[in-house]
């Protein structure tokens, strides 16, 4: 199994994996059992389909299981009752066949390695030989825009820059999924509106659908094309809105002072608190 | 920088490293002859002022005598290092004795050291993969510490006789490294495993995710997350190494090396004090080299010894 080829997408099974959803989780329930057997019900009847190349964020208020859920996707956990099928396979086998790449909120880098020496992890695990390694990695730290970094050691970045090393190495071995649980959670507002059109343009450029899990509004909407908005105790998922603001392409620094960006940034908070949006910026009444 | 297309955040370019460190390691060396020399004059003062036969509350003696006997001068011991070792023709000077004595000391710790580090990161590798083997393993780890050496070097002694096989036979040294490596072990087996479960919750979960098995997480990720645990571990362990080795040379008896010396020494205190304390300086020149040894293992793996600045 580890045997793999980095190359995965090319390398599996094309004709069956085309036509499955990215991401496909149904009647999923996931319930803790904590000490003294209380249980905590995390996620309940949770039924969700990703399509290929979507970028589906997941928001919600803290402990409405929305990083439980991708953790159930990566197959970090698994769901007390229900399926989660990942290109058509279980999560196991989709984890195993390295169907996916994950970011997490900390960068998470091994501070023993250096900036490629991190992007090249999963390479290396996977048994690919040192020069394709390095021609990956220095294909993708030109993607974040870390060249002049390739053999600087992770205490010596700032965190957005680990951040970005650690998107990188989430793409080394070109997955068709990326998860990704609030990576720009712990960065400054400006850090992280830059780190948000990189990754549109990223995700355009490799063509990945994403599960992106957020607790920023403006975030979600800006980078998605469907919403999921969650409920907590216990983790329902209330709604699903679909956003239309264009292609990568269209989607510049210029949308997030958009009307159309604003109406869906106070939709969401509308369903977040499932209330009547308190109007910003004279949004249209409806 | 200008070139990175989103440089979002401040490029900072590699910082140089330990470039103003030059003049704190010149005041570390002071410091470190400072405190020798301090101790030196304490001990001279005190050899100059103190009553003759020590300060006695009631039958208690709580400073000790002063007289050349008991306290010689610093200057007689360094000056003894370079006399004879006795009056004889075999008589060689008493540093070349003493430095042949550290350096079959030395060897003989360095193979229990070896030996003990070896035990130790097995047992805290199995620990770490068992948590059965932990609850079941530890408790002994640590119990097998309270025994004392001295009951345990005759036991060693006299297993280690019965073995043979083949043109194999054990001994003497042998014992005494096994002895060695029991203290030496201990730091080593406890240090690991802290630093095997050093790992954050989310290195694991990204090995996880790669789909690799226990033992390339151990190689990739555990071991190498361990070095700032297993350094100080291995020190302990090389300090734990040398004085077994020493104890261990009394209790079984074997020739060649500074605790025998320390007692053949002694036993002719009465007619030449200084004499005593030659090996001694022996043993602390052994402990020296040992953990300049791993200074040096520091240094070689320095590179494990970075921290994460968190995000």
């Amino acid at each position: 199994m580890s045997d793999a080829p980095a190359a995965s997408a090319a390398a599996s099974p094309a004709s069956a994996a085309v036509a499955s959803a990215a991401v496909e989780v149904v009647g999923v329930d996931k319930i803790f059992t904590g000490k003294k057997k209380a249980t905590v019900t995390a996620l309940e009847n949770i039924d969700l389909t990703v399509a290929p190349g979507e970028f589906v964020s997941l928001i919600g208020p803290s402990g409405c299981g929305k990083s439980t859920l991708l953790r159930l996707i990566a197959d970090l956990d698994a769901p007390t009752a229900g399926t989660v099928t990942v290109f058509g396979k279980t999560a196991r086998q989709a984890r195993i066949d390295q169907e996916y790449g994950i970011a997490f909120q900390q960068a998470g880098l091994l501070p023993w390695r250096t900036v490629s020496g991190n992007i090249e992890l999963p390479l290396e695990l996977h048994g690919v030989a040192g020069a394709a390694r390095k021609a990956r990695s220095a294909e993708l730290l030109a993607l974040v825009g870390l060249s002049d970094f390739a053999e600087s050691y992770p205490d010596q970045l700032s965190g957005g820059m680990q951040q970005r090393v650690a998107i990188a190495r989430s793409l080394a071995e070109s997955p068709r999924l990326l998860l990704m649980d609030e990576p720009f959670g712990a960065l400054d507002e400006m850090t992280r509106e830059r780190m948000q059109t990189e990754l549109v343009r990223i995700t355009a450029e490799t063509g990945a659908a994403v599960v992106f899990v957020t607790h920023s509004i403006p975030e979600a909407v800006y980078l998605s094309n469907r919403v999921v908005v969650m409920s907590p105790r216990p983790g329902r998922i209330r709604d699903i809105l679909t956003v239309s603001l264009g292609s990568a392409a269209e989607r510049t620094e210029q949308l997030r002072e958009n009307e159309a960006f604003f109406e869906n940034v106070s939709r969401v908070r509308e369903l977040l608190h499932g209330e009547a949006p308190v109007g910003i910026r004279g949004v249209e009444t409806r | 920088m200008t070139a990175a297309p989103g440089s979002s955040t401040r490029a900072r370019p590699p910082r140089p490293k330990d470039a103003p460190r030059g003049n704190a390691a010149v005041k570390r060396v002071a410091f470190g002859v400072g405190g020798v020399l301090l101790l030196v004059a304490l001990w001279e003062l005190y050899k100059a002022v103190g009553p003759a036969e020590g300060v006695v509350v009631g039958d208690l003696t709580i400073l000790p005598r002063t007289t050349d006997l008991a306290m010689p001068h610093v200057w007689d011991m360094i000056t003894r290092l370079f006399g004879e070792t006795g009056s004889g023709r075999n008589a060689v000077p008493v540093w070349s004795a003493v430095l042949e004595a550290s350096a079959f000391t030395l060897g003989v710790a360095a193979v229990g050291w070896v030996v003990g580090v070896v035990v130790g990161m097995l047992l805290a590798v199995l620990m770490q993969r068992f948590r059965t083997a932990e609850s079941a393993v530890l408790p002994w780890i640590i119990l097998s510490q309270t025994v004392p050496l001295i009951a345990i070097a005759p036991l060693v002694r006299r297993w280690g006789s019965q073995l043979e096989f083949g043109d194999f036979t054990w001994e003497n040294w042998m014992s005494v490294a096994v002895i060695a490596s029991y203290l030496a072990f201990f730091p080593v087996s406890i240090g690991a495993l802290r630093g095997l479960n050093s790992p954050d919750a989310i290195h694991v979960e990204l090995f996880r995710s790669y789909g690799v098995g226990w033992w390339k997480t151990l190689f990739k990720l555990r071991l190498p997350a361990s070095v700032p645990y297993l350094l100080p571990a291995l020190r302990l362990a090389a300090a734990n190494a040398v004085i077994g080795t020493v104890v261990a040379e009394v209790s079984i008896g074997l020739r060649g090396g500074i605790g025998r010396m320390i007692i053949e020494y002694a036993q002719q205190a009465s007619g030449d004090p200084a004499k005593t304390w030659a090996p001694i300086f022996g043993a602390i020149a052994v402990g020296l080299v040992a953990a300049g040894f791993i200074a040096l293992l520091g240094v070689l793996l320095r590179r494990y010894r970075r921290g994460e600045v968190p995000a």
